[in-house]
């Protein structure tokens, strides 16, 4: 019996059409009748939409100028778009006073960035001085009266910096109280659970719409004569209200997925009910629910819009009424590109940021 | 325990008698050549197992067999019809060969009975009646006919694979073919499916296995197919196979799985 | 040494103030009694306040004539109904544009998804710039937008485009013709009602042909000829006696006809474009949860790729598809509040707006509102449960 030493054979190269270019349209675009009919239909609709588009906004349209009559009138003019820029951003803030803006935010990314990256070192004490110190700064640096700051009232904030205030004080003002709902949601003592469970269950029926102008209206009547609300308290009270609702659903899937191998393990170690959820679920959970966090950050983001209809001058609200100025007329259309890509940067980002969490997370385990 | 089979009797019949052949056939899957000129063929009532390293193509091999996989070079004829993109060439195909998985992929939304009668009703036309009291015969040869009116969630494994292999033999194929069909179960099941493939081997029907189950192919094949790499490296009848392997290759493979 | 075994002692009594049954106990009379006390401050600063404000309370505000137009309703209104009608008008408004939204929706929807799944390179990535776009744009900017569009890239009413000069599309918005209905008409509805039941008898019986005798009936084919063949065979028959009102333009404005206002149409286009791309991303979630083992299993055993998707797939993806979905037609429900924003009279800005703006009473018309949509909610929610409940797959 001889023996045999196996000479592996060699790879050949596959057929043409199955590879490259070639290859892949056939099996992608062509692969049958129905397919090539199909493809041909879209590229044929795509010709004729995108360069019409691409005419008016880009090759025809007007970028230098001050005013409308620089502007061509059957193409864009983005000149609105860069003479109404700082309005866009600051709202009605007075140009003298926009450093204070313009310090919080770089002091929020200064804070925040680092934390995107696994390898950050302080991480903990980012975090905290971001949740519980940053507001404060914030605060003092926009509304002023203190440290010979004039006061600038919030009926002058708008913008993308009023946007960006809403939704990040909600989101940060609905997270405890989310957790505390979904905690509460869990409990064995009925009276708290209903309580949890009505409040929830009640808030995520109804539009935020009717939150909002509860808010608005109603919030006056309930407080004693006298004590009077600032319209921005009031809707940002509405909006972190109906957050924390959402995100006591969302947290609560995380607890949900905690195996209850876990809480039996820390009940057998003599922890306390508020000891275990400190050291042991909520942070196993609050980690397999980030990306849910930042999905539900991305629907308050686009809620902020809302704010429009009780009469804050949000991103959105800037745009629309300059629009009807009448030295403007007619660029509505300009306005709600701008603000539309703006939106759509921002929740881009954010979702391919929760997306990446998730994959990180997914592999983790 | 069946007769010794004809060993390489069996390689030589007459071509006539062949169920599948496998003409130089080559497969990649994109710029990866996984199946490299393979020549195969498959005698009636012919029992093969194949064997080999994850990542050999062993499993892609038998999937072009039914067309799950489409080769790009080569032949594959099945009992005289040939493998190509003619739909109703696959139809048929599919109808005469069988196919148990590794995962089962029983319907979890039907009963079992009503995953044993799925095919026969919709592609063989049968009659609900007909088609149910034969499946009941199938049940009882796989000793399971009293989970006939339950849902596969409620089976263990290894009672879903012979579900699983109940519903392949509910369309009478000719051929049967396995993809590691015992690699998911736990231990204790595995006899229970083994004894399954045993009883239906010693009826005559022609099988290709790819598992690691070597006991079984010492029992019962009539050629244990090695291979690697995309390519056949060594085939033999049983003992020549595992007593007096040739390649340095299938001597490096059998010595790291027959350790234990 | 025996062991002292003490028989028949009582349980001893923990101090009561670390017994858990007593400490949990305590803990929810507190916390019912900080919620009803807090409760009760509110309440009696809100009669205070609306007392000073000389504001009315109750609801006999809901039969005072409310002294004001809508333009568009499915119900006859005017400015000496009261405001309980309007309320109607309002929640019939919100339901007419909710429910063809669903609808359309449901159907833009399924298109997409099954377009992102497509083997189609081109169809796939199509459907996947549609949803990422649309999905991170606030639904009221999309609202805007169209409405802008409804309003200022349509032609002024002088130079209206016209469908045949029967369908008329200008700023104002669109003009169709107004059906007058005789007697006669109703065969052909009726035609339809017998066709469908015809298509289910038809259905029933070819179903226990096969399970007798195994030969398959082409169901879906003679379906569709019944269901469009005998209304079509009434229409022939009786003549089609309908009498329509055609918009026509005189001096600055159509009369006659119906009309589809632009804030009406704006928000229909806005909330289907928006929904359906939740949509489209549940059907594909729900196609793709299926694994690819049961396809192929269907295949071995011979099933035709139709057969595979209508036994095997779409079965086990509609478990997946059908609770989002219902979570989705809500959202379209109380997205469609937007309304508000554009001038659209629905529940919200009829009954929060108008009314609580006149008539001051603020509790009742906001409570009364989030009434309806709680409602709405739990409706949405008990289907679902029995849904659920109906189809889930039967595990050990």
């Amino acid at each position: 019996m001889t023996d045999t030493t196996h000479i592996p054979a060699p790879d050949l190269p596959p057929p043409v059409t199955s590879i490259g270019v070639i290859g892949w349209m056939r099996a992608n675009l062509f692969s049958s009748p129905l397919n090539t009919i199909l493809t041909l239909l879209a590229l044929y609709i795509l010709y004729l939409a995108i360069p019409p588009v691409l005419d008016w906004a880009v090759f025809n349209a007007t970028f230098v100028g001050d005013s409308r009559a620089d502007c061509s009138k059957t193409a864009a003019c983005w000149v609105f778009i860069r003479v109404r820029f700082p309005q866009f951003m600051y709202g009605l803030y007075p140009v003298d006073e926009r450093w204070r803006v313009n310090l919080a935010g770089i002091l929020l990314l200064g804070a925040g960035l680092p934390l995107l990256f696994d390898a950050f070192p302080w991480k903990k004490v980012f975090s905290i001085f971001l949740l519980c110190v940053y507001p404060f700064i914030a605060f003092i640096l926009f509304y002023g009266g203190v440290f010979g700051l004039p006061v600038i009232e919030t009926r002058l904030w708008g913008g993308l910096f009023l946007t960006l205030v809403i939704a990040i004080t909600s989101i940060v003002a609905s997270m405890p109280i989310g957790i505390f709902l979904a905690l509460g949601r869990r409990s064995e003592l009925p009276v708290v659970r209903m309580l949890c469970i009505g409040f929830i269950e009640f808030v995520r029926a109804v539009p935020l719409i009717t939150i909002l102008f509860m808010s608005s209206v109603m919030l006056p009547l309930f407080l004693p004569e006298g004590v009077s609300f600032d319209k921005l308290a009031r809707a940002l009270i509405a909006i972190a209200l109906f957050s924390a609702a959402y995100m006591a659903e969302t947290v609560r899937g995380g607890l949900q997925a905690i195996p209850k191998g876990q809480y039996e393990a820390a009940d057998s170690m003599g922890l306390t009910y508020w000891k275990t959820m400190r050291l042991i679920i909520l942070p196993q959970a609050l980690k397999i629910v980030i990306p849910g966090i930042v999905g539900s950050f991305i629907g308050l983001f686009k809620d902020t819009t809302l704010v429009l209809i009780i009469g804050l001058f949000d991103l959105l609200n800037i745009i629309a009424t300059s629009a009807q100025d009448p030295n403007w007329i007619g660029m509505a259309i300009e306005g709600y590109a701008f603000a539309a890509v703006i939106f759509w940067f921002f929740c881009f980002a954010m979702s391919r940021y929760s997306m990446h969490v998730e994959r990180k997370l997914n592999t983790g385990h | 325990m069946t007769e010794a089979p004809a060993s390489n009797a069996a390689l030589e019949a007459p071509a006539d008698d062949a169920m599948i052949q496998m003409i130089g056939v080559h497969k990649w899957y994109g710029h990866f050549h996984v199946l490299k000129d393979i020549n195969l063929t498959v005698h009636r009532s012919e029992r093969i197992v194949i064997c080999g390293p994850s990542g050999s193509g062993k499993s892609t091999l038998i999937r072009c067999i039914n067309r799950l996989e489409e080769h790009q070079r080569g032949q594959i004829i099945v009992d005289g019809i040939e493998l190509t993109h003619d739909l109703k060439n696959i139809g048929e195909v599919r109808k005469e060969v069988g196919m148990v998985f590794q995962h089962f992929n029983l319907f979890p939304h039907l009963t079992v009975l009503e995953n044993l009668t799925l095919a026969p009703i919709w592609v063989r036309k049968q009659p609900k009646a007909e088609a149910e009291e034969a499946a009941m015969k199938y049940l009882e040869r796989v000793k399971i006919p009293e989970q006939a009116n339950k849902y596969p969630g409620q089976l263990s494994g290894g009672q879903q694979q012979r579900v699983a292999i109940a519903r392949s033999l509910c369309m009478n194929p000719k051929i049967m073919m396995f993809d590691e069909p015992t690699s998911t179960l736990d231990p204790e099941m595995i006899k229970e499916v083994l004894d399954v493939m045993i009883e239906l081997a010693e009826t005559g029907m022609t099988m290709i296995v790819v598992t690691h189950e070597m006991g079984f192919a010492t029992a019962v094949a009539h050629r244990v197919i090695f291979m690697d790499g995309g390519e056949i490296i060594e085939q033999n009848a049983p003992e020549e196979f595992f007593n007096n392997p040739r390649s340095d290759r299938t001597k490096l493979f059998l010595s790291q799985i027959l350790r234990h | 040494m025996a062991v002292d075994t003490k028989q028949g002692a009582a349980l001893t009594r923990p101090p009561i103030w670390t017994d858990a049954r007593f400490r949990a106990i305590l803990i929810q009379v507190v916390v019912l009694t900080l919620v009803v006390a807090g409760v009760a401050y509110i309440a009696n600063n809100t009669i205070v306040n609306l007392q000073k404000r000389g504001i009315a309370s109750g609801f006999a505000f809901l039969n005072t004539t409310s002294g004001f137009d809508i333009v568009m309703t499915l119900i006859p209104y005017s400015a000496t109904s009261t405001y309980g009608r309007a309320f109607w008008v309002g929640l019939l408004n919100t339901l007419l544009v909710s429910g063809l939204s669903i609808v359309l929706c449901t159907i833009l929807g399924f298109i997409i998804g099954i377009m992102r799944l497509s083997s189609n390179w081109l169809l796939a990535k199509l459907a996947e710039a549609y949803i990422e776009i649309i999905r991170n744009i606030p639904l009221l900017l999309q609202i805007l937008f169209w409405y802008f569009v409804t309003i200022n890239v349509m032609p002024g009413v002088r130079q209206s485009w016209s469908l045949g000069d029967i369908i008329f599309l200008n700023q104002r918005g669109v003009y169709i013709p107004n059906p007058t209905v005789e007697p006669a008409f109703w065969f052909i509805p009726a035609a339809l009602v017998l066709g469908i039941v015809a298509t289910i008898a038809i259905a029933r019986w070819a179903k226990k042909r096969q399970e007798l005798t195994g030969e398959q009936f082409p169901t879906l084919w003679a379906g569709l000829g019944l269901i469009i063949g005998l209304p079509a065979l009434a229409t022939i028959i009786t003549g089609f006696p309908v009498v329509w009102d055609i918009p026509q333009l005189k001096g600055f404005n159509f009369r006659g006809g119906l009309v589809m206002l632009p804030e009406f149409s704006a928000l229909l286009i806005a909330l289907t474009l928006y929904h359906a791309n939740y949509l489209a991303e549940i059907v594909r979630a729900g196609i793709q949860s299926v694994g690819k083992g049961q396809k192929e299993a269907a295949a071995a055993i011979g099933l035709k790729p139709g057969w595979v998707m209508r036994l095997v797939v779409i079965p086990q993806a509609m478990r997946v598809i059908i609770p989002p979905q219902t979570s989705i037609y809500l959202n379209v429900v109380k997205n469609s509040s937007l309304a508000v924003a554009i001038g659209y009279i629905d529940l919200v800005s009829v009954f929060t707006g108008t009314t609580l703006n006149q008539t001051g009473q603020a509790v009742e018309c906001i409570l009364i509102t989030m009434l309806v949509y709680l409602t709405i909610s739990l409706l949405i929610s008990l289907f679902m449960n029995w849904y659920n409940k109906r189809t889930a797959l039967v595990e050990r």
